[in-house]
């Protein structure tokens, strides 16, 4: 696209969009949504379900705006009587054939089927009640996707995504005419490890996934802006909560980082943000066990045990903890002989072949470059091995960390292993989903992520914790937000100066200064 | 024509002058009748020149549409920066139609000169016959004439394939044929662009009916003056052409006659009349994809582009299809629309879903069981149909919905209202 701009006029609102724009993108520009089933941003144009027809003055016949690039002056009436007609009457072809059963269908309730059939669609039938609708049997496509056969409105979505962007053409139109129906390759499973975007492309119910099947319905859901934590990429996704738990996963557009789009081992990357086996109070060693307590006793605990400690210190952090967790939890320690470390779980990578820079990424956390520009290291097993001799150890949130100290351990976590029963002071954080906070990926972008639900029992950001206990201290006033939390991180840390929460927005940005590792 | 009987003294036969003389299939006999002659011509010119001589006859496309041939020509980037390619459209599917088949029949030589000349024209240096699945025999012909012209050295750079399709209706449609071509499912594409920018293999590619290139070589070698004489009534229509005559007359078989030439004395000269004691009741005069005529409509209607037009349908194909009146109009229209049901590529909802809504109501009203709102869904339906795909078999479908409703709508009510004896649609 070039810097060109053409200006034109969408049911009467000018607007100027660059040249090479489709009319069906300059229409958003203008406040208008041309309904329509086959055209999505991230897919190449098909221009088949007939339904963003729309009438161009001068033109002697309805053009599909998917399909039609702005012209200078073009005049677009997506409202007329011809234009609405038509799309009344595409909408009544669809329905001939599907089976209206939106009371049992995952779809309903955000089903673009149904949102047009309100909109614009007839109120009644034309189709004899007499007619047999086409019937297929559900098929099972893969490990995650169910089909629908009787819902599809063979729009080619999940076909283009596996042909042009997954480019593992699976998928097919069966058959012709009425008889039409999506296939998959009879030796071949739908497995691909992004194929899970096919159900979130499918504009009805015909795709549909194994893991949300009959979970919800779609107006009881709570959505929330979060990044996914299953690897370096930081995906941009929204967790859908029912009632305090987290439903599904599924892409926030990104054109960044994901584009509309999102592997499927994040998005089966949340059953443990709704474990119910959390620490929900602070815990401290008495009389050789623990016992639960308050905040202000366990920072009490705390403070003195770090008043006097040697100099020696270190810190085993979690690399899907927040860069202001790591933060306030590095700054506890000033002045002290300090040695943090992280470490990575790795496993396969997965590119996504048509989008560049795109992979699920063998480094499977999502916060490894902010803990890195925080002074975190990788070597863990140096971090270990000093472990033994300091005077007091933090563990954050790492459950299943082989530590031994013959100093005080300090156990920062979601969930209370047997090995964190050795620990002076246990302190119950929340985990992503519970908080408000932000992650640095693997291109050094800093995205925040929103609480999607509250937090178990006393629990509390590690920020907060972390933050709290430094006041505790004497190291200044405790923040009492993500927002403050990450302004003081900003404020530290080179490479995020100047950054603020307001800034970053729901798409973040990018860290100022290239990282030095 | 000469085949299957003596050509009828109001023919003009050009392009079916050798059907029937097995000779003319032969390299050896083509030759012995002045063939490949054009080509040599055509080869001592610049492309252009070509095109312009093309442009000059007034040849338009017997494919259907009509677009004038040196035109479509001319659209080809005139510098070539990739490489060009030729699609002959030898699929020819439209029912009603089998003037493309006789010609590669009888005359295999004819669309290969043809060819060349046009690849030639347009600077293209592979062609493609696409040969409708069905035709084997054509196809044996075909494949022979041309193993004995490539050995002869005839074609010089130019490598033609045969390409046989594998018996989709749809695969006639331009874009879906080059997609059949390419490999792919036979769907029409969305144009722009259109072929002479993103053709075959995203190639610039001209693609031209069989009849349309077998007229080329009598151009060069007769000029395009004598050729755009040819011409009984529009002078936008010129040449002769192939028309397809099958249905309830007398000798039903192509002929070739002159533009412009009046249906009533192909049908009733020609054909030898309708079968006796039978009086026509209506006419398809272009394949199957056009409007139908009513008996009035057909006997004042000239055969060429704008005449046919002019009694509201389309000189199509030429493919004539002549109903008596013992004919079900009902019934035909039924058995059209079905056809399309089975053919629609499922790309555009109007199409897919579309055809196959009508077809289920007018097998309804045959059934006894219609109602009056039918029709007026029919036609609703059929508006909803045209002028909003990415083909036009959608549109085809309607054609003959609305033009048969609107022309015999007694014989729907007839059977709407149990005045007639219902018919069991197998």
């Amino acid at each position: 696209m070039s810097d060109e701009l053409i200006n034109l006029t969408i049911d009467g609102v000018p607007v100027s969009v660059p040249k090479g724009t489709l009319v069906i993108e300059a229409a958003k520009q203008a406040g208008v949504l041309v309904p329509h089933y086959c055209y999505h941003p991230g897919l190449p144009v098909a221009g088949v379900c007939r339904m963003c027809l729309v009438e161009i003055e001068k033109q002697p016949k309805l053009a599909i705006s998917c399909a039609t690039q702005a012209a200078e002056g073009m005049v677009v009436n997506t409202q007329s009587a011809a234009a609405k007609s038509a799309r009344t009457g595409v909408l009544e072809f669809l329905l001939i054939n599907h089976p209206l059963d939106c009371p049992i269908c995952d779809q309903a309730g955000e089903c673009e089927l149904q949102d047009f059939t309100f909109q614009e669609g007839r109120a009644g039938t034309r189709y004899s009640p007499d007619y047999p609708k086409r019937f297929n049997p559900v098929e099972d496509f893969g490990p995650d996707v169910l089909y629908v056969p009787n819902r599809c409105i063979l729009c080619t979505r999940c076909v283009r995504f596996m042909e042009d962007v997954a480019q593992e053409p699976v998928l097919n139109v069966s058959e012709r005419g009425d008889r039409a129906y999506i296939g998959v390759h009879p030796e071949t499973r739908l497995d691909h490890p992004w194929a899970g975007n096919v159900v979130d492309l499918c504009p009805v119910g015909s795709l549909l996934s194994k893991d949300f099947l009959h979970k919800a319905r779609a107006w009881e859901l709570d959505k929330t802006a979060s990044v996914c934590t299953g690897c370096s990429q930081g995906c941009n996704v929204t967790l859908d909560t029912r009632e305090n738990v987290v439903v599904r996963v599924r892409p926030r557009p990104n054109l960044e980082v994901n584009r509309y789009f999102i592997c499927d081992h994040g998005r089966m990357n949340y059953r443990w943000m709704n474990r119910g086996d959390r620490i929900e109070a602070p815990l401290v060693r008495r009389g050789g066990e623990l016992h639960a307590t308050d905040w202000q006793d366990a920072f009490e605990r705390v403070t003195t045990m770090l008043r006097g400690a040697g100099p020696r210190v270190v810190a085993l952090a979690s690399p899907r903890a927040s860069t202001e967790a790591l933060f306030f939890a590095r700054e506890l320690f000033r002045g002290l002989d300090w040695t943090g470390a992280f470490q990575v779980v790795m496993g396969e990578e997965a590119s996504l072949a048509g989008v560049p820079d795109l992979a699920l990424r063998a480094e499977r956390a999502p916060n490894g470059r902010g803990a890195e520009l925080l002074g975190y290291g990788r070597d863990y097993a140096a971090a270990l091995a000093a472990a033994e001799s300091a005077a007091v150890v933090l563990v954050l949130d790492e459950p299943d960390i082989p530590v031994r100290t013959a100093g005080a351990l300090i156990y920062a976590g979601t969930v209370l292993p047997e090995r964190a029963r050795d620990a002076e002071v246990v302190l119950p954080i929340v985990n992503v989903a519970e908080e408000d906070g932000s992650f640095v990926n693997r291109d050094g972008r800093v995205q925040r992520y929103a609480q999607a639900k509250p937090a178990p029992g006393m629990a509390r950001p590690g920020w907060w914790v972390f933050s709290e206990l430094g006041a505790a201290l004497g190291h200044g006033e405790p923040v009492g937000s993500a927002a403050e939390a990450f302004e003081r991180v900003a404020q530290a840390i080179d490479a995020l100066r100047g950054l603020s929460y307001e800034q970053l927005g729901f798409l973040g940005k990018v860290a100022a200064a290239p990282v030095a590792v | 024509m000469g085949y299957p009987h003596k050509p009828h003294p109001k023919e003009t036969v050009l392009l079916s002058r050798y059907f029937g003389e097995a000779d003319a299939r032969t390299y050896k006999g083509w030759v012995k009748r002045g063939g490949y002659a054009a080509l040599e011509q055509a080869r001592a010119m610049e492309p252009a020149r070509v095109v312009d001589i093309v442009k000059e006859s007034g040849l338009r496309g017997r494919g259907g549409a009509g677009f004038p041939t040196g035109l479509k020509w001319s659209f080809m980037p005139k510098e070539k920066k990739k490489p060009h390619y030729l699609c002959v459209n030898a699929d020819e599917s439209e029912p009603g139609t089998f003037k493309d088949r006789e010609i590669m029949r009888w005359t295999p030589h004819a669309l290969l000169e043809g060819t060349a000349i046009a690849a030639h024209a347009i600077q293209a240096e592979v062609a493609y016959i696409y040969i409708r699945g069905e035709f084997t025999e054509p196809l044996a012909i075909m494949d022979k004439a041309l193993t004995d012209a490539r050995s002869a050295g005839v074609f010089g750079n130019l490598k033609i394939h045969l390409h046989r399709g594998a018996g989709a209706y749809i695969c006639g449609e331009e874009t879906a044929l080059m997609n059949s071509i390419e490999g792919k499912r036979g769907n029409p594409r969305i144009k722009p662009p259109f072929p002479a920018a993103a053709g075959v293999f995203g190639m610039p590619t001209t693609i031209n009916n069989v009849e349309t290139l077998a007229a080329v070589p009598h151009i060069l070698t007769k000029g395009a003056a004598w050729y755009k004489g040819l011409s009984l009534a529009s002078p936008k229509s010129t040449g002769t052409k192939l028309f397809s005559v099958c249905g309830h007359v007398q000798h039903p078989a192509n002929y070739e006659v002159t533009m412009g030439f009046p249906l009533k004395d192909l049908v009733y000269e020609l054909c030898g009349g309708m079968r006796p004691g039978r009086t026509l009741k209506a006419c398809i005069p272009g394949g199957s994809s056009v409007p139908i005529l009513d008996r009035a409509e057909t006997e004042s209607c000239l055969l060429d582009y704008e005449g046919v037009v002019e009694r509201g349908s389309m000189l199509g194909s030429g493919g004539v299809i002549v109903f008596d009146d013992s004919t079900d109009m009902v019934y035909q229209i039924m058995r059209l629309a079905r056809f399309y049901a089975h053919e629609s590529c499922a790309q555009c909802t109007q199409c897919r879903e579309g055809t196959a809504w009508t077809t289920k109501i007018l097998e309804r009203i045959l059934a006894g069981q219609g109602k009056t709102a039918d029709l007026d869904l029919l036609l609703d339906l059929s508006e909803n149909m045209t002028g909003k795909t990415i083909c036009v078999l959608s549109d085809s479908c309607a054609a003959p919905v609305v033009s048969g409703i609107k022309k015999f709508r007694s014989e729907f009510e007839d059977y709407i209202a149990g005045r007639r004896k219902p018919v069991m649609v197998a």
